[in-house]
């Protein structure tokens, strides 16, 4: 099948040079001229584009491809197994692929199976959204020690991305973990490792991950801020849910929710930021009534900073965080408060530490990168060469989502982020920038094929998806779950090639 | 099955108001439940609750029904698009302005097709005496407000409000973004 369209899709390619029409092109109501689009990264930036772009240009042929044999990014692997109707959103994005217009290529990475230059000669317009797949670090003592994990590592775990599956993070040695940080991520790990086995046993949690939970002996779980309640950077919506778990008592310090006028400030500037803390206090105050003998408890610890990673008696695990209190200053520059050290410390004894202090976007060869703030340079999706003030626009490069903006975010963020780039990519065509009458190189689809076929690369298109996705959720309904996830890159690409 | 029956239960009660497009498909009772697994790919609770809340409603509108009390069992609603063009609809009672929007061609986004998951669905309520003869948002409305983007003070999910005939008139915009992505402190000169 793909020989067919290869064969199909090259002779409209050498056709196009003789339809250029001026400046209609693109626009006349017969057959318009094709605007080829690669889109590198399948989550939730990737198809909101792709979906924009179908609809903004009647040419336009999107191509996605994906490391993954799996689409959608971060809603199949980060998104918690408990939350499946933010996961909804993915029969959006199957609409999308389905679109006569856009092709998936799974098992594609770029950087590895195809280089940025070879894209960008053969597409009017590349966007990268690869997302963001490593993570910030400390830069404190101990941090190399084991049972130390950041969140991103521990969520591709439990949601079964075949580069973590053989994490087996030990929830056996220990009664304690801590949590470094209090956004969304951050509250995800902590609940996954409260609730009740029960209620995971009926969402798309990898096997592995449920029993390795069910024989947890983790209790207490501690979230670890830098700041206060006022400033901390979950949404209500995560933190209404994790407050209400069953049989687990909420741990907050009354003193710590005393407010500055400069708090006071924040929130009235902040909806969020006042809603979260009215849940938190209100938290506080509850003191869960009957209290169960195996109740486990849920410790927000604020105004703290992780100075050290203390071993256990071994030398080699984690035995202890050495946390240093903080107090707020308003910082002079950006008006905003941040955390200072008192210089006066504590150590709080554990077996398993995740941080969670946000991912970070790896560079490509080849592509603009800021290393400071981990995202591609850009100028409303556009990339640029840099990020001094003097930078220039690279043609016909683009980028969206968390490796556009940083790793922060909901799945909507991305659609008006897609929207952006979209809108600048439209503008840019229109200009005549991304197809110049003297180029007719552009391949596109015919193109990647070709370089795939010459490489040798086997890439999993979006039948070859439906095809897992057919087998997890067969395997899923033995166990009344919605899918059991298949977790290898063995596994994954039997079940594309059945 | 049975712990599946009560989750929806307890789901009914807490979101007694949410409407959904894929629930609206499904709308033969015998096959509810094993229909909806299969549509969609993860399977999710609230669409099987609204399409049962659908039957009822379908069947308690359907029959023979003359002009005017035909009338009566839709509303109308004028949405503004993001380019300031107009539509105007006609909504039956019961039904969500997100269905509605989608039956009728409306560019309103429902990522998590009404599980109150998303917050793509925000609508203003162009007209502040419409927004108060709507109940309050719920909580969990208000959650998602939170993270709406260019929320005013008439913001509402369109998945949340149904038609009504106070309601009967209602003009609802489709928010524009604002944001730029670009800036996070400085903006590099275009070349
Ligand atoms: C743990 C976690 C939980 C979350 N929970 C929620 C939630 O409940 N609700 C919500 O609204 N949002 C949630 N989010 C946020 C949401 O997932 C993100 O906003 C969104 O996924 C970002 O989209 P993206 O497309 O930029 O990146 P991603 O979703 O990460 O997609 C990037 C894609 O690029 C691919 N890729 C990477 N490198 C390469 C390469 N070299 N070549 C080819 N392909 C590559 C990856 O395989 C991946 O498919 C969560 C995020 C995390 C981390
Ligand atoms: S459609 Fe998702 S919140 Fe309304």
């Amino acid at each position: 099948m793909a020989r067919g369209l290869w064969f199909l899709s090259r002779a409209v390619g050498r056709l196009r040079p003789l339809l250029v029409q001026g400046p209609t092109r693109g626009f006349s109501a017969s057959a318009p001229e094709q605007l080829h689009v690669c889109v590198v990264g399948s989550g939730p930036a990737g198809f909101y584009t792709a979906d924009r772009m179908l609809k903004g240009h009647e040419g336009a042929q999107v191509d996605i491809i994906d490391r993954l044999p799996t689409p959608f990014g971060l809603v199949r692997s980060g998104v918690a197994p408990d939350h499946p109707e933010t996961k909804i959103v993915v029969n959006q994005f199957s609409r999308v692929a389905a679109n006569g217009r856009c092709s998936f290529f799974g098992n594609v990475t770029l950087g590895r199976d195809i280089s940025l230059s070879e894209l960008h000669k053969t597409y009017h317009a590349v966007v990268l959204a690869y997302g963001a797949e490593s993570d910030r670090s400390l830069g404190i003592p101990g941090e190399d020690l084991r049972g130390i994990h950041s969140a991103r590592e521990f969520v591709w775990w439990y949601n079964g991305h075949p580069d973590m599956c053989d994490l087996c993070p030990d929830l056996k040695n220990t009664e304690s973990a801590v949590v470094l940080g209090q956004g969304n991520v951050a509250l995800d790990v902590a609940r996954i490792l409260l609730r009740c086995k029960a209620e995971l046993a009926t969402t798309d949690i990898t096997d592995y991950a449920l029993d390795a939970l069910r024989g947890s002996t983790i209790r207490k779980v501690y979230l670890v801020g830098r700041r206060g309640p006022v400033q901390a950077a979950c949404t209500a919506k995560e933190l209404r849910e994790i407050l209400g778990l069953k049989n687990v008592r909420i741990c907050i310090k009354e003193s710590d929710l005393l407010t500055t006028p400069a708090d006071e400030e924040e929130m009235r500037n902040s909806r969020i930021q006042r809603r979260v803390y009215e849940l938190l206090s209100k938290a506080a105050s509850a003191h869960g009534g009957n209290n169960y003998n195996d109740q486990k408890e849920l410790h927000f610890l604020f105004f703290r900073r992780p100075t050290r990673f203390i071993p256990a008696e071994n030398g080699s695990t984690i035995g202890a965080v050495q946390l240093e209190k903080t107090v707020l200053k308003g910082d002079e520059v950006t008006g905003k408060q941040v955390a200072v050290g008192t210089g006066e410390f504590e150590d709080l004894k554990c077996g398993l530490v995740l941080k969670s202090i946000g991912y970070k976007s790896l560079p490509v060869q080849g592509l603009p990168f800021d290393k400071n703030r981990g995202v591609v340079p850009n100028l409303r999706g556009r990339v640029l060469n840099s990020e001094s003030e003097t930078a220039t626009v690279e043609r016909g490069l683009y980028v969206v989502g968390w490796l556009k903006r940083g790793p922060t975010g909901i799945v909507a963020t991305n659609l008006h982020c897609a929207e952006e780039t979209v809108a600048s990519i439209l503008e840019d065509d229109k200009k005549g920038v991304l197809r110049p009458p003297s180029d007719s190189k552009k391949h596109g689809r015919t193109g990647l094929l070709e370089i795939l076929e010459q490489k040798n690369v086997r890439f999993v298109p979006f039948s070859g998806w439906e095809k897992i996705d057919s087998m997890e959720k067969m395997a899923g309904q033995l166990r009344n779950k919605p899918r059991e996830k298949i977790t290898t890159w063995d596994g994954l690409q039997k079940a594309a090639n059945e | 099955m049975f712990p599946r029956i009560s989750r929806l239960g307890a789901r009914l009660l807490r979101e007694p108001r949410a409407e959904t497009r894929a629930g609206n498909l499904l709308n033969s009772g015998g096959i509810l439940y094993q229909g909806h697994v299969n549509r969609h790919s993860t399977p999710v609770v609230t669409p099987t609750v609204l399409s049962l809340r659908n039957v009822l409603l379908s069947t308690a509108t359907s029959g023979d029904q003359d002009e005017s009390s035909q009338a009566k069992d839709k509303i109308s609603v004028t949405f503004v698009n993001k380019d300031g063009s107009e539509k105007t609809i006609s909504v039956p009672i019961g039904m969500s302005m997100l269905e509605a929007a989608h039956e009728n061609d409306i560019e309103l986004e429902g990522a998590c097709e009404g599980s109150l998951a998303c917050s793509t669905c925000h609508v203003i309520v162009m007209d502040v005496n419409y927004y108060n003869k709507l109940e309050d948002p719920a909580d969990e409305e208000n959650d998602m407000l939170d993270l709406a983007f260019g929320l005013t003070e008439t913001s509402r999910l369109g998945c949340q409000v149904i038609a009504k005939p106070e309601l009967d008139g209602m003009r609802l915009a489709l928010p524009v973004a604002t944001r730029n992505f670009a800036v996070d402190g400085y903006v590099p000169k275009p070349h």
